[in-house]
C-alpha cells in the first residue's frame, strides 16, 4: 500500500507543477569588443516549464537575445557564457562539446528567427530544406521524411502543403515563410523553443494568424517556449510568465495576469504607461516617460542599476544592487520598495497629464491639405502599378490625420505624393484651395516652407557628415531667410524645445541614439515654421519608451505650434493616440475615414474591424474577437475587380463584391465607409469585436 | 588584371564585432564617442597585415620625397670597372652594365612611380569622380550612355589599351600619366556611381530636396562627403595597381625613357645581363612586388578600417 501510495504522490505533484523543462540559474554572459570586455547578462535566471511559455521582455540594449542565445550556447564568436548552469530535461548544457551541441540543436531544441526570408536558404525548396532537418535529426528515410514535412506543414495549417513543399522561398509571403520556420522547428518536437521576435517583421493582419498558431502549437506540442519580444501586446497574446529585462538583468518575472495588473517594480510600470493604451477619446493625454535612457552595460550605476531612472528612488537604492527576490507567490522583483509600487490605473492618470483638452474646434475650422482623388501610377514593364488609386484625403488646420494600413497599402506613397517626392500621376492636392504643383522641384520656396516632413528611419534622415547644428541651420537660413546668427540661436531654441541639450549642436549623429536622431529629425522639421508636417511612421523603428516620449513631444509642439500632422503608421495604438481623424487604407483607397472616435466604434469597415481584432494591445484583460485575414496584399499591379478588398474580406457578400464598386455610406459626423453592407447592419455584426474587461472604463463605445 | 579577393576571416570578424558592439551597448548614444580617425587607428593596430603595409608604403613614400638626398651614389654616375659587379657592401644591390650602383637608381626611381602613377591615379579619381556624380544623379538615358561609354574602355585589357594608345601618342612621362587616368576613370566612375545610387534615395537627401535645395549643393554637400570612405579606398586600390601599370609599361619600352632611373626600364634594360648577374634584374622586380603588396594591403586595410560593413556605411 505504502509503495503505491508513494508512487502516486509524485506524479500527482507532477500534474499540478508542470516539470520544469528548461532552466537557467546565475548565467553570466560576456562579449568580448573592441571597446573591451561587456558583461551582457549578469547572473540572470529563470525556468520555462512544459507546455508554457516565457515571454522574454525588452528594450533594445536589455539583453535578451543575448540570453536566450547564450543559454543554448549559440553566441557570436566574440560572446561567452563565463559563469552559471543551463539546464535541458536536467542535462547540463554549459559542458557540452560542440558536437554533442549540434546534435542538441537540432533535435531538442528549435529556433525561429525574426526574419523568415534569412532563416531559409533562398536557392532550395522549402520541401527539400524541411526534409533536410527530418533526415538528419530523426533518421528518415527521404519518403518518411517527406511524408513527416507534409504532417508538419498541415499542423502550422498551411494551405496545400504538397504545393508550398515544391516552392522557393521567395515565392512565398512573409507570413507563410514564418509559418514554414515554425514547422521546421517544431519537426522533431524539441524539448525547448526559442522564438526570437518571430512576429515583428510581419504586418498585424499577419501577425495575429501566426500568434494564433503558436498559441494553439503551444498546447499541441510539449515544447517549453522562450519567446522574446519588445511588444507588450504580444506579450499577452501568447506569455504565460514573462521576465522584464533591463541592461542584462530581470527586473521582475511573474505571470502574465499578475504582470499587467498589479507590476511591482517601477520599470514594468513606466514600460506600460509608455504604451498607449486603446482609448480613442477627443481628449489627448500624454504618455509615461522614463527619464534618462538604458544604461550602457559597461557603465552600470553602483546600487540598483533602475535607480537612475525611477521615480520612488530612495538613497539606499543607490548603494547596493537589489536581488530578484520572490515579493509575492510567483512573482518576482528586483526593487527593494516594491510595496510602494502603485496599481497602475492610478498611477497612469497621475503620471500623465491632459495635452490638449478635446478637439473642440474640429468642426469649422477650415481645411489645411486636401487631397482630392490622389492617384499615383508607376508604369512596369509588365502593367501599371497603382500605388495610389484615388484617395480623398482632408487634414484640418492644427489637427492631426492618421493613416493607417498594412504595408503595400500605399500609405507612404499617398504623403510622397503631398509632400512631391513621389509625384502624383492623377487628381490634386490642395494647400488652403490652392492648387500645389506635383513635385517638390516645381514647388515656389513659400509653398516648401509650410510643408515639411519626417521621415521613418533615424539613421538614413541625418546626413551623417554634418552636425546637429548645421541639420537644424540650413533650412532656417534657407527657407526661412534668416542669418547666421539668427539661424543659430533659432536653432537651439529648437533643440531645448524637443527636449535635447544645447551642447549636442556640434555633434554627429553616430553619436546620437535612435530616439534622439529622431528629435533632431523633428526639430528640423518645425525650423521653417511649417504648417503642415507628414510624419511617416517616425516612432516605428524605436523602443516602446522612447516612442512614448516621442509621441509626447509631438502632440506638445503641436499644441505650442499649431501645426497640422499628417501621421502615417501601421500601428493602430499609436494612431488612435495621436489622431483626431483617422483614415484606414487598402492598396491604395480609403476603406474608412472620419473622426478618430467614430471610426474606431461600430460601425467598422470590415477591414477595419479585422484590423482592430488583430492588433496586439498590451491588455490581458480586453477581448478581441478573432477575425483573421488570408493572404496578404495583392499587388498594386493587379488590383481586384469590385470592391478590392473582397478577396479577402471575412464580410464578403458574394458577386455583388466581386463585380461592383462599393458606395461610399455616409455615417455621423464626416463618417464614411466604403463597403456594401449598410451601416445598421455593421454595427450589429461588430457589436463584439472589441470588448474591453470589466476594469475598465466603459467610455470606448460612447 | 584580377581583381584581388578582399574576404577574408578577419574581415568577417571584424563586422561580427562591430555589429555585436551595437546591440550590446544599445543604440542609446547621449555621448561623444571618438573621433573617427582614432576609431580607425584603433580598429589598424588590430591588423598586422595592413600596419605592415602601412608601414612599407610610407617608408617608400619618404623615399620618393627624399631619394636623393638618400641615395649614396649618384644615380647617373658610371663606373667602367665595376660594371656588373655583384652586391657588395658599398653597392649592396650591385652594379649595372654601366656601373652605376643599382641601390641608388632604385632609391631615385621610386620618385619617378609615385609622381607618374600617382598623378594618373588623381587625375582618374578627380574626373572619375565628377563623371560618377553626374550619371548616378541625373540618371535615366544620361546615365546609361556614360555608363556604356566607360564599359567600352572597360572591355580593353588595360595594359593592351595603354600600348595602343602609347604607341600612338609617343612614350613619354606626361602620356603615361594621362593613360593611367584614362584607364581607371571608369573604375573610379563606377564605384562612385553605386554611391551615389545608394545614397540618393536616403531619408537626408529627400529631405533635401523638400527644403528645395539645389541639385548641386545635394551633389557636393550631401552626398559627395558621405562617398569619401569608399572613395578613399577605392583610389588607394587604383594606386596599387596604377604602380604595377607603370612598372610593365616602363618594361615595355613605352614609358619614360633612358636614362631615367625608372624601375620597369632597368628591368628592361637588364634582361640581357639576367644569366650573368641576375642582381641586376631581381632588386628592381624585388622592389616593385614590394610595392605594390605593401600598397594592397594598406588599401585592403583601410576598406576594412573605414568601411567595416563591408562597402555600405
Amino acid at each position: 500500500m505504502a509503495i503505491a501510495i508513494q508512487g502516486q504522490v509524485p506524479s500527482d505533484g507532477a500534474a499540478k507543477a508542470p516539470r520544469p523543462v528548461f532552466e537557467i540559474e546565475g548565467l553570466h554572459i560576456d562579449y568580448t569588443t573592441e571597446f573591451g570586455v561587456l558583461h551582457a547578462a549578469r547572473n540572470v535566471s529563470l525556468s520555462v516549464h512544459e507546455h508554457e511559455s516565457f515571454g522574454l521582455v525588452g528594450e533594445s540594449g536589455s539583453g535578451k537575445s543575448t540570453l536566450a542565445m547564450g543559454s543554448i550556447r549559440y553566441l557570436a564568436s566574440n560572446g561567452k557564457v563565463s559563469d552559471g548552469s543551463v539546464r535541458l530535461n536536467g542535462v547540463e548544457l554549459l559542458g557540452l562539446s560542440p558536437k554533442q551541441l549540434r546534435e542538441l540543436w537540432g533535435s531538442s531544441i528549435g529556433v525561429v528567427y525574426q526574419s523568415p526570408l534569412s532563416a531559409l536558404n533562398p536557392s532550395i525548396v522549402i520541401g527539400k530544406q524541411l526534409a533536410e532537418v527530418a533526415r538528419q535529426h530523426l533518421g528518415m528515410d527521404a519518403s518518411a521524411a517527406k511524408a513527416r514535412v507534409v504532417e508538419m506543414l498541415t499542423k502550422v495549417a498551411m494551405p496545400d502543403p504538397e504545393a508550398v513543399m515544391k516552392r522557393y522561398p521567395h515565392q512565398l509571403s512573409g507570413g507563410m515563410l514564418q509559418r514554414c520556420v515554425i514547422a521546421m522547428a517544431l519537426m522533431t518536437n524539441p524539448s525547448l523553443l526559442v522564438m526570437d521576435e518571430p512576429t515583428t517583421a510581419l504586418d498585424v493582419t499577419t501577425q495575429a494568424v501566426v500568434l494564433d498558431l503558436v498559441a494553439e502549437l503551444k498546447r499541441e506540442f510539449d515544447s517549453a517556449i522562450l519567446y522574446i519580444t519588445h511588444d507588450l501586446g504580444v506579450v499577452t497574446k501568447i506569455c504565460d510568465r514573462v521576465g522584464v529585462m533591463y541592461a542584462g538583468e530581470f527586473m521582475e518575472q511573474a505571470g502574465l495576469r499578475e504582470l499587467f495588473s498589479r507590476p511591482l517594480h517601477p520599470y514594468t510600470l513606466d514600460l506600460l504607461g509608455c504604451v498607449p493604451r486603446f482609448d480613442p477619446t477627443p481628449e489627448k493625454r500624454s504618455l509615461v516617460t522614463i527619464p534618462g535612457a538604458i544604461p550602457r552595460v559597461d557603465e552600470l550605476p553602483p546600487g540598483c542599476i533602475f535607480a537612475p531612472r525611477c521615480e520612488f528612488v530612495q538613497p539606499a537604492c543607490t548603494e547596493a544592487r537589489p536581488p530578484l527576490v520572490e515579493v509575492a507567490p510567483e512573482h518576482h522583483s528586483a526593487c527593494r520598495r516594491w510595496p510602494v509600487v502603485p496599481v497602475p490605473s492610478e498611477y497612469l492618470r497621475e503620471a500623465t497629464e491632459a495635452v490638449r483638452a478635446s478637439g473642440s474646434e474640429a468642426r469649422d475650422v477650415d481645411i489645411l491639405v486636401e487631397a482630392k482623388d490622389t492617384q499615383v501610377h508607376f508604369k512596369a514593364p509588365r502593367g501599371v502599378i497603382r500605388a495610389v488609386d484615388g484617395v480623398d484625403l482632408k487634414v484640418a488646420v492644427g489637427q492631426t490625420l492618421g493613416v493607417v494600413g498594412e504595408s503595400g497599402s500605399g500609405k507612404t506613397t499617398v504623403a510622397r505624393a503631398i509632400i512631391g517626392l513621389t509625384p502624383a500621376t492623377g487628381g490634386d492636392i490642395t494647400l488652403r484651395g490652392k492648387s500645389l504643383p506635383r513635385s517638390t522641384g516645381k514647388r515656389p520656396r513659400s509653398t516648401l516652407r509650410e510643408i515639411q516632413m519626417v521621415f521613418q528611419n533615424p539613421d538614413a534622415s541625418l546626413n551623417p557628415t554634418r552636425t546637429v547644428g548645421d541639420a537644424i541651420m540650413r533650412p532656417l537660413s534657407l527657407l526661412a531667410g534668416v542669418d547666421h546668427d539668427e539661424a543659430k540661436r533659432r536653432a537651439q531654441d529648437l533643440l531645448r524645445s524637443v527636449s535635447l541639450p544645447v551642447s549636442y549642436f556640434d555633434r554627429l549623429p553616430h553619436e546620437l541614439s535612435g530616439g534622439e536622431k529622431q528629435r533632431v529629425a523633428i526639430a528640423r522639421a518645425f525650423a521653417a515654421e511649417p504648417e503642415f508636417i507628414l510624419c511617416d511612421e517616425p516612432i516605428s523603428s524605436l523602443d516602446v519608451s522612447v516612442q512614448g516620449s516621442l509621441m509626447n513631444l509631438l502632440m506638445q509642439l503641436q499644441v505650442e505650434k499649431h501645426t497640422s500632422y499628417l501621421f502615417i503608421s501601421h500601428d493602430l495604438s499609436a494612431v488612435q493616440h495621436l489622431a483626431d481623424a483617422i483614415a484606414v487604407v487598402y492598396l491604395g483607397h480609403v476603406m474608412e475615414i472620419g473622426d478618430a472616435t467614430k471610426v474606431l466604434a461600430p460601425p467598422f469597415h470590415p477591414y477595419t474591424e479585422a484590423l482592430l481584432s488583430a492588433v496586439p494591445l498590451p491588455d490581458p484583460d480586453v477581448k478581441q474577437k478573432p477575425i483573421r485575414l488570408g493572404g496578404s496584399v495583392p499587388s498594386a499591379m493587379y488590383v481586384p475587380a469590385g470592391c478590392r478588398f473582397h478577396p479577402r474580406c471575412p464580410r464578403f457578400l458574394g458577386d455583388l463584391c466581386a463585380n461592383e464598386e462599393p458606395p461610399w455610406r455616409e455615417g455621423e459626423g464626416d463618417h464614411r465607409i466604403y463597403c456594401h453592407i449598410p451601416l445598421d447592419h455593421l454595427t450589429h455584426l461588430q457589436a463584439e469585436t472589441l470588448v474591453f474587461g470589466e476594469g475598465d472604463s466603459p467610455g470606448e463605445n460612447a | 588584371m584580377v581583381e584581388p579577393n578582399l574576404t577574408d576571416e578577419s574581415f568577417d570578424t571584424a563586422i561580427m564585432d562591430e555589429t555585436m558592439a551595437t546591440e550590446v551597448l544599445g543604440p542609446e548614444g547621449g555621448r561623444p564617442r571618438p573621433k573617427q580617425w582614432r576609431l580607425y587607428w584603433r580598429r589598424l593596430r588590430k591588423r598586422p597585415a595592413a600596419l605592415v603595409g602601412t608601414v612599407v608604403f610610407c617608408f617608400f613614400l619618404f623615399l620618393a620625397v627624399f631619394g636623393p638626398w638618400v641615395a649614396p651614389y649618384d644615380y647617373q654616375k658610371q663606373d667602367a670597372k665595376l660594371r656588373l659587379d655583384s652586391p657588395t657592401v658599398s653597392h649592396p644591390f650591385g652594379t649595372d652594365q654601366f656601373g652605376r650602383d643599382i641601390f641608388s637608381r632604385i632609391v631615385v626611381g621610386t620618385r619617378n612611380i609615385f609622381l607618374i602613377g600617382g598623378l594618373g591615379t588623381l587625375i582618374a579619381v578627380v574626373i572619375g569622380t565628377a563623371v560618377g556624380l553626374l550619371a548616378g544623379y541625373i540618371g535615366g538615358m544620361g546615365d546609361e550612355v556614360m555608363m556604356r561609354l566607360l564599359d567600352v574602355l572597360l572591355s580593353f585589357p588595360s595594359l593592351l589599351l595603354a600600348m595602343v594608345l602609347l604607341a600612338a601618342a609617343g612614350p613619354s612621362s606626361r602620356n603615361v600619366v594621362l593613360v593611367v587616368a584614362l584607364l581607371y576613370i571608369p573604375m573610379v566612375g563606377r564605384v562612385v556611381r553605386s554611391m551615389v545610387l545608394d545614397l540618393k534615395n536616403k531619408e537626408f537627401v529627400e529631405a533635401a530636396r523638400v527644403r528645395g535645395e539645389k541639385r548641386s549643393y545635394i551633389l557636393f554637400r550631401e552626398i559627395l562627403p558621405n562617398s569619401l570612405p569608399p572613395l578613399l579606398v577605392e583610389a588607394s586600390m587604383r594606386f596599387s595597381y596604377s604602380i604595377f601599370l607603370v612598372a610593365s609599361l616602363g618594361y615595355l619600352g613605352l614609358g619614360v625613357q633612358p636614362p631615367s632611373p625608372d624601375w620597369g626600364l632597368q628591368i628592361n634594360e637588364a634582361r640581357n645581363f639576367f644569366q650573368i648577374a641576375p642582381w641586376v634584374l631581381l632588386f628592381p622586380a624585388c622592389v616593385i612586388a614590394v610595392l605594390v603588396i605593401a600598397t594592397s594591403l594598406m588599401s585592403d586595410g583601410l576598406r576594412q578600417v573605414m568601411l567595416p560593413g563591408g562597402g555600405r556605411n
